[in-house]
């Protein structure tokens, strides 16, 4: 397997598998990514897998950039089946009036109804590329074709925590309010992210998700159920 | 009652910080921590605590507190920075520990020499680790108090009410120098994003930090680095340090709450020997740039950590008692807030 090692500071090193949005390469970032979890490399602090690489944080006290090339390297030679666990996770969404600022303005651009483009965002199951830019904030992909758009000219303020948005092949769900530039068709009462959960992230790099429509009085009551404490969001493992 | 240091005005932005929150970077969480770890370090040591624990990170403008607690053991760190006991009384410069009195009000003066400064407090702050560590990251309310920067009346809890029966301890060997000197980076990992000129401008130009700067990260103001076609990359992972260029040109130089990952190319890197002087430096001021090789970077951050050690295992026991005018003594000296010779 051919990547490209790049020195990111004296205390990270990139390795590059491409530099596109690929659910082939995401597998190999991933795949790599389970090895260095499982091996014990030494001077490994943590690993960050994004779309097409792997940036690895290291004590520079421990180790060294040279070593730890070599240890890398070693490990992509040998072909492991290790993967991480998975699991799809069925998330609960309003596409209806408030909750879904910018669905009509996406029909238009993209020439469908409303209705089809809730029809079609929700027939995919989305594949976890990596988390970032906040925390527990999801990049999914790859959206059917149809509903691919560039980022909004004009970009948001306040986009509020929960929302379901989709920008270029991605769909994305902000666990915080903040600012964004995405397209907001939807949103979700479901917690991404939590400090005081054992798996403070809901979604893993690695993950499926598949989108199920509610109606308002859904959201409600799935929000209430959350603030109780007594709502799991459904999933399952996946298997291979 | 719990002992506390209570908020009489809380600066203008006052944070919990330890060294930062390691390990969640892949779920997107920053690691945070202490912009000039090497003054959390220090502060800590002045007052006996392990090196990496909580203490208050004040940022430009010092807060002040009353003392709501049997006696406690304080210390600064930061160059230039001060405390004020009770409106006056004395100055106890940075680098020196005090013990003070319930009741007793102290003003911390960050000065001008640096944009941060830090109070530690022997025994610690009481607040609950989140994901393994104390440190504040605001925009996702993680860590110190209520994961938020301090306000007026709040009482920063401490873990012991009442400070050790023994001498204070104050700094012999001087700190690293802060002053006009290069900021150390390692080229990547996107260079060849940019052309050969703005990669020659990053290493011969002077910057100076804009006024839009905060834990996140820096703008430089300065000569623009063009990019050789586009700059819109495919996201990656982000390493504090990390000196992006967005398509405006302008570098922005990545701090301690930074996000995991973005989607700029990164001109180069601050090595980790000078995040600490990074943070130190204020908006306003001005930063050149020099390249060393990976190699050479670890090699500045191992002679790094054994200047610290050093730094920690000089420091020495003094007599000195508040309730002296300390502040008309020291006037004048600006290279080692406390001078040798004192008891």
């Amino acid at each position: 397997m051919t990547v490209r090692f790049l020195s990111a500071g004296d205390r990270a090193l990139v390795v590059e598998f491409g530099d596109r949005v690929d659910r082939a390469l995401s597998d190999d970032v991933l795949r790599l990514d389970a090895i260095l979890r499982s091996s014990a490399l030494p001077g490994v602090v943590e690993t960050v897998p994004t779309f097409r690489s792997l940036m690895v944080h290291y004590d520079l006290l421990a180790t060294s950039r040279a070593d730890l090339e070599f240890g890398i390297t070693g490990l992509l030679d040998h072909q492991s089946d290790t993967r991480r666990a998975a699991t799809l996770w069925r998330v609960p969404v309003c596409y209806e009036g408030e909750f879904a600022p910018d669905l009509t303005e996406v029909a238009q651009l993209t020439g469908v109804t409303p209705g089809e483009v809730v029809g079609l965002h929700s027939a995919v199951r989305y594949h976890v590329y990596m988390l970032g830019f906040l925390p527990g904030f999801p990049y999914l992909g790859d959206l059917p074709p149809r509903l691919a758009l560039p980022r909004r000219a004009d970009p948001r303020v306040r986009v509020p925590a929960g929302s379901v948005s989709i920008a270029t092949t991605l769909t994305a769900i902000y666990p915080y309010e903040s600012p964004g530039g995405w397209h907001l068709i939807g949103a979700t009462p479901i917690r991404l992210f939590d400090p005081s959960r054992s798996r403070p992230a809901l979604l893993a790099p690695g993950d499926m998700v598949q989108f199920e429509p509610i109606n308002p009085a859904g959201f409600a009551a799935i929000k209430e159920a959350i603030d109780s404490g007594d709502y799991q969001v459904t999933s399952e493992p996946i298997v291979g | 009652m719990s002992a506390g240091l209570k908020v009489l005005t809380p600066g203008l932005h006052t944070t919990v910080q330890d060294l930062g929150r390691p390990g969640y970077q892949a779920i997107g969480v920053p690691v945070s921590g202490a912009l000039d770890s090497e003054s959390l370090r220090l502060a800590n040591a002045l007052v006996g605590n392990a090196p990496g624990m909580a203490a208050l990170e004040v940022l430009i403008s010092g807060p002040s507190f009353e003392v709501v607690a049997e006696t406690v053991r304080v210390a600064i760190a930061g160059a230039g920075a001060s405390l004020v006991i009770d409106v006056e009384k004395a100055r106890v410069e940075a680098g020196q520990s005090v013990t003070l009195p319930r009741g007793e009000t102290v003003e911390i003066v960050v000065g001008r020499r640096s944009a941060c400064c830090y109070l530690a407090v022997e025994g610690g702050i009481a607040v609950p680790p989140v994901l393994g560590s104390a440190s504040t990251y605001t925009r996702a309310a993680l860590g110190g108090l209520d994961g938020r920067i301090l306000r007026h009346g709040d009482v920063v809890p401490l873990a012991v009410a009442r400070a050790s029966e023994r001498a204070e301890l104050r700094r012999s060997l001087p700190m690293q120098a802060t002053t006009d000197q290069a900021v150390r980076v390692v080229l990547g990992p996107q260079q060849e994003f940019f052309t050969k000129q703005a990669v020659a401008t990053l290493l011969d130009a002077e910057f100076r930090i804009s006024q839009s700067a905060d834990r996140m990260g820096m703008r430089l103001d300065g000569p623009l680095l063009h990019h050789r076609a586009g700059w819109d990359i495919v996201s990656d992972a982000i390493v504090t340090g990390a000196i992006q260029v967005p398509g405006s040109g302008q570098p922005i130089l990545l701090l301690a709450d930074h996000q995991t990952t973005g989607g700029y190319p990164k001109i180069a890197t601050v090595v980790s020997a000078d995040l600490p002087v990074v943070g130190r430096r204020r908006p306003g001021d001005a930063l050149r740039f020099t390249a060393v090789t990976v190699e050479a970077a670890e090699e500045l951050c191992r002679i790094e950590e054994r200047r610290l050690a050093e730094l920690v295992a000089s420091l020495e026991p003094t007599t000195w008692r508040p309730g002296i005018d300390l502040g008309s003594l020291y006037d004048g000296n600006l290279i080692s807030g406390v001078v040798s010779g004192f008891d």
